[in-house]
């Protein structure tokens, strides 16, 4: 029994033993093992990569059922660790020159990893709680990793304060959710709700106020407007890697969760909890797209931009359906590369030795580097959902699964909005073709971004030949969440 | 080879600019330069050549789809790659195809800087183009509708003019606002009908109610992209900011997207709503017709005046379409096939007198006669194709299209007949101020008649003006069969449905 339970934790398992080892070898080796540690974390989400992606392991669930195993999970532990992998990956070559080339820096990042695994696996409001925990902690050290630097403290205090408040409004909507229903175990939870809605009942206030209040704390997690106001200074304050880790795996992670915490335990609900996804949905669309126009600091931009894919990725849960969660699965695997990307050109953006940030530095690049600057500009024209590249298809699906559910308002506030959001996008390309150049920036840019760009740019530009792989992954992992 | 022609005159530009992307090389830019315009001549050459099987292996006198393509592609969202053409669109896929290659000929000198891109740009966009005339899914119709805006946006915004930045941008924004309405409506009929294959959804009936709101939304797209009044206002600054290759692609195949769009789309798959919205589109078309023109009667800038008259020729073509009949539906489309090609020579015309002055203001010219008698002479022939004189392709779009619009309502039909004389007047007046008159001007006594590659550029267009002109059963015998297969099952539909136009009360049938 318990041989079963680990088997199917394994890749969880095996990521925290090799992260207390990374931690342990680098205190003995101190600070010159910094790079050797960051590849080595690189090799160990690449093993647990394997282990989900060809390990056989049994489906269901496991440890009195607070931990569960299914294909919707395993999809999106793949994404989540392939966005980590780049995350670790950008990171070394900048921390090493900035000079905070700590060996911390990597372990933490596995070590949030392991936590978004937990969280994608969470069948319990009790390992959910522990697993966001973990992420979140971890992410608080590394947003604030830069002592000695006024914006990168302040960003992880920040994050740290909104942050623990988001934990505690997620406790408390726990327990009201314990106290109506009588228990944490998400399964449970879904029955008992079921029963009660069934005999005829209407479902009680209190179980609706913890409703909103585990929405809001998760909301607040994937930086979904109302709960979105730490985004910007936080990704402009953490140093430019973090925030690229920042806008990725944890918001797959995040949104994974609610779409599973939604559809799972509330299902029944789904009339009431619709119109605050419908409500986050629509703001998120509608406050990204516009705070982004008048940004001048390009993380800034895409502090704003991230906030408004999470709207466009919440189309998707906010129709209810199984469609709709593939179209969310979708969504946000091709976020991931177009923003793994898009960061590995920020990430290059220095000029005589030290990082520049503002999105005039751009100017003329598509001239002094015109490779970084059509790889930029696929991205930019993905992002504003132009075919034939993959970011149309990703708005596609989920406008169109939320079209199949009636919800043809929501979708064309949220294509008007695509169209706002084209414009500042559009902008980033403008400055890079249409501007001349001032200065250019340092070359080489270093193998690992070259390769970043290169994955990135080709899976957005071929997406369209070859999607198949990405498709059926979703469409398995969708029918696992419904049938569960 | 017939089992894919499609597919090959689609993809082989798209090939093409592969290969400049990964052969063209040199330190040296002359030589990338030199090459570029090469390898993109030849490839669009070939595609043109090839494309010519479409002509010769069309079957006449039915109206099914022909060159007819089908692979499974996106089976997990019910999407497949499926391509064919029918009399309506076979003659904008060879549109398209010649005009490319007139495009790169002409920017052989004009455009010196970043010469690789110009051209991989140019390549992307004529595969953008064909295969949307071609797509017969919905969907893959709207990957090639908006991935015109990527290469279009760069030509305008890199190789443009001084306002560049901000015609590229509003270029851009507009069509795709338009479009992504079209996006919506495109994903509730996919759901409706349950097929996205665009022969399913052309025998489909949608509800009426439901038929308006789609209208309503394709009409945001297409309207924009006609460009209809009053959305008219992105072509001017596009046109004027555009280079001239830009500007000829833009007025030649870019601006019949919109038009095709309703003929492929609202027509046929709404055919109550565009009954009932008929009275909007003539309204608006024929504000375009005679306003515009008053408009283009006062500019000062040779291309938009030609913009101009362009919105007021597109115009015509709304409401040839919307008339609903025979005459109306071919005369729309020969008069989009006409402007394609008169409106493109006309803007090539410009910029023969633009790369030698690199001014367009009409003033400082006057009596280029003298100095070019050449150039006077196929200037003249293609305003005169514009005006609409007889034996040109000119007249025989207009011709129709007002005794289409005579059969449908007396009234419209009168009021885009003064839009005849308007574009008469300015054309007339441009023509005047720019090739009569005294030379006068210093800079004007040196000017160099036509080269050859110029006049290799005009020579097949002059041709397909009078050919259209004189002999135009060779045009009308294609599309003939797909156009009354359409007229005859709109009015099927909109017997069969008891619709009316909107306002019918107040004005009568």
């Amino acid at each position: 029994m318990i041989t079963t339970d680990l088997t199917m934790a394994l890749p969880e398992i095996f990521l925290a033993c090799a992260a207390t080892t990374l931690l342990l070898f680098g205190a003995f080796r101190g600070e010159q093992g910094a790079s050797f540690i960051s590849a080595l974390s690189v090799a160990v989400l690449a093993i647990a990569f394997g282990l989900i992606f060809l390990g056989n392991r049994p489906e269901g669930v496991a440890f009195g059922g607070l931990f569960v195993v299914d294909a919707y999970g395993d999809y999106m532990k793949l994404v989540v660790l392939v966005a980590a992998g780049f995350g670790i990956l950008m990171t070394q070559r900048f921390i090493e020159r900035e000079g905070m080339d700590r060996f911390e820096i990597p372990v933490l990042m596995v070590l949030a990893t392991l936590g978004m695994l937990m969280m994608i696996s969470a069948n319990d409001l009790m390992s959910l709680y522990v697993g966001l925990e973990l992420q979140s902690l971890s992410l608080y050290v590394i947003a604030a990793i830069r002592r000695e630097n006024l914006k990168s403290s302040e960003a992880g205090l920040k994050y740290f304060v909104l942050g623990a408040l988001s934990s505690g409004m997620l406790l408390y909507g726990s327990s009201m959710v314990y106290g109506f229903t009588g228990a944490t175990d998400f399964a449970v939870i879904g029955e008992n709700l079921s029963v009660a809605l069934s005999t005829g009942g209407v479902p009680e206030i209190g179980l609706i106020v913890g409703l909103v209040f585990i929405c809001a704390a998760i909301a607040f997690k994937i930086s979904a407007v109302p709960f979105h106001m730490w985004t910007p200074d936080v990704y402009e304050g953490a140093p430019t890697p973090v925030t690229a880790f920042f806008a990725s795996a944890p918001k797959v992670a995040g949104i994974t969760l609610f779409a599973r915490i939604l559809s799972d335990p509330f299902g029944s609900l789904v009339g009431e909890w619709q119109q605050i996804i419908v409500f986050v949905a629509l703001a998120s669309m509608i406050l990204g797209s516009l705070a982004a126009i008048k940004q001048t600091n390009i993380k800034r931009l895409m502090a704003y931009s991230s906030i408004g894919n999470i709207g466009y990725a919440l189309v998707g849960l906010a129709a209810g359906t199984q469609a709709g969660i593939e179209g969310l699965l979708i969504y946000m695997t091709i976020y991931i590369f177009m923003n793994m990307g898009t960061f590995a050109c920020i990430l290059s953006m220095r000029q005589k030795g030290t990082m520049v940030e503002s999105i005039e530095d751009l100017k003329g690049l598509s001239k002094t580097s015109p490779l970084m600057a059509f790889a930029l500009t696929v991205f930019m024209f993905s992002m504003a959902g132009i075919p034939p590249l993959a970011g149309f298809f990703g708005k596609y699906v989920v406008f169109a699964a939320a079209v199949d559910a009636g919800l043809t308002t929501l979708a064309v506030i949220g294509v008007l909005t695509s169209v706002i959001g084209a414009f500042y996008y559009l902008r980033i390309i403008k400055v890079m073709y249409f501007d001349e150049p001032t200065a250019s920036f340092d070359k080489p840019i270093g193998g690992e971004m070259t390769l970043v760009l290169t994955v990135s740019s080709v899976f957005i530009v071929f997406f369209i030949l070859f999607s198949s792989p990405i498709m059926d992954g979703a469409a398995l992992a969708a029918s696992a969440l419904f049938a569960g | 080879m017939q089992d894919h022609l499609l597919s090959i005159v689609t993809f082989a530009p798209l090939f093409g600019a592969l290969a400049i992307i990964l052969l063209v090389r040199s330190e040296n830019e002359e030589a990338v330069a030199k090459n570029s315009r090469w390898v993109a001549l030849w490839v669009s050459g070939v595609t043109f050549l090839v494309s010519l099987f479409l002509w010769t292996g069309f079957e006449q006198g039915t109206a099914d789809f022909q060159f007819v393509e089908q692979v499974e592609w996106m089976p997990s969202l019910g999407l497949t790659y499926h391509m064919g053409v029918d009399g309506i669109s076979v003659l904008f896929v060879l549109l398209s195809t010649l005009l490319t290659p007139i495009c790169i000929i002409s920017s052989w000198g004009a455009v010196k800087k970043r010469v690789k891109e110009y051209m991989i740009a140019f390549l992307i966009l004529e595969t953008m183009m064909i295969g949307m005339f071609c797509a017969l899914d919905i969907v893959v119709f709207y990957v090639f509708f908006e991935g015109v805006l990527i290469p279009m946006f760069l030509i305008i915004g890199i190789w443009g003019g001084e306002r560049r930045v901000y015609a590229a941008f509003k270029l851009f924004l507009y069509t795709l606002a338009g479009s992504v309405l079209m996006l919506v409506a495109i994903l509730a009929m996919y759901f409706e009908s349950g097929t996205a294959n665009i022969v399913e959804l052309l025998a489909y009936s949608f509800p009426v109610e439901m038929q308006k709101w789609l209208w309503v939304a394709f009409f945001a797209s297409f309207a924009v992209k006609v460009p209809m009044w009053p959305v008219h206002t992105w072509l001017p600054d596009a046109h004027v900011e555009a280079p001239t290759a830009g500007s000829v692609i833009l007025a030649g195949v870019l601006l019949k997207m919109g038009a095709y769009g309703f003929l492929r789309f609202s027509m046929p798959m709404m055919p109550d709503a565009s009954l009932y919205f008929s009275p909007l589109v003539y309204a608006l078309s024929i504000v375009a017709v005679i306003y515009t023109s008053l408009v283009a009667l006062a500019q000062e800038d040779m291309k938009k005046l030609i913009a101009y008259s362009s919105v007021a020729h597109m115009g015509y073509v709304t409401i040839g379409i919307f008339a609903a009949n025979q005459q109306g539906v071919e005369g729309a489309i020969y008069q989009m096939l006409s402007h394609g090609v008169v409106s493109a020579a006309l803007f090539l015309c410009v910029g023969v007198v633009y790369d030698r002055l690199h001014t367009r203001e009409i003033n400082r010219y006057g009596g280029v006669v003298e100095k070019m008698p050449n150039y006077a002479l196929v200037f003249m022939v293609f305003m005169l194709a514009s005006v609409g004189l007889p034996g040109t392709g000119g007249f025989v779009g207009e011709f129709l299209v007002l005794v289409g619009a005579f059969k449908a309502n007396t009234w419209v039909a009168a009021l885009a007949a003064t839009g005849m004389v308007l574009g008469a007047a300015y054309m007339l007046w441009l023509y005047r101020k720019v090739v009569f008159g005294k030379l006068e001007k210093d800079d004007l006594k040196s000017l160099l008649d036509l080269d050859l590659r110029e006049k290799a550029i005009f020579l097949p267009l002059l041709l397909i003006t009078l050919w259209m002109g004189i002999y135009p059963p060779s045009f009308l015998n294609i599309m003939s069969a797909s156009v009354s297969n359409l007229v005859n099952n709109y009015e099927a539909a909109i017997t069969a449905s008891n619709a009316a136009p909107m306002f019918a009360q107040v004005f009568g049938q």
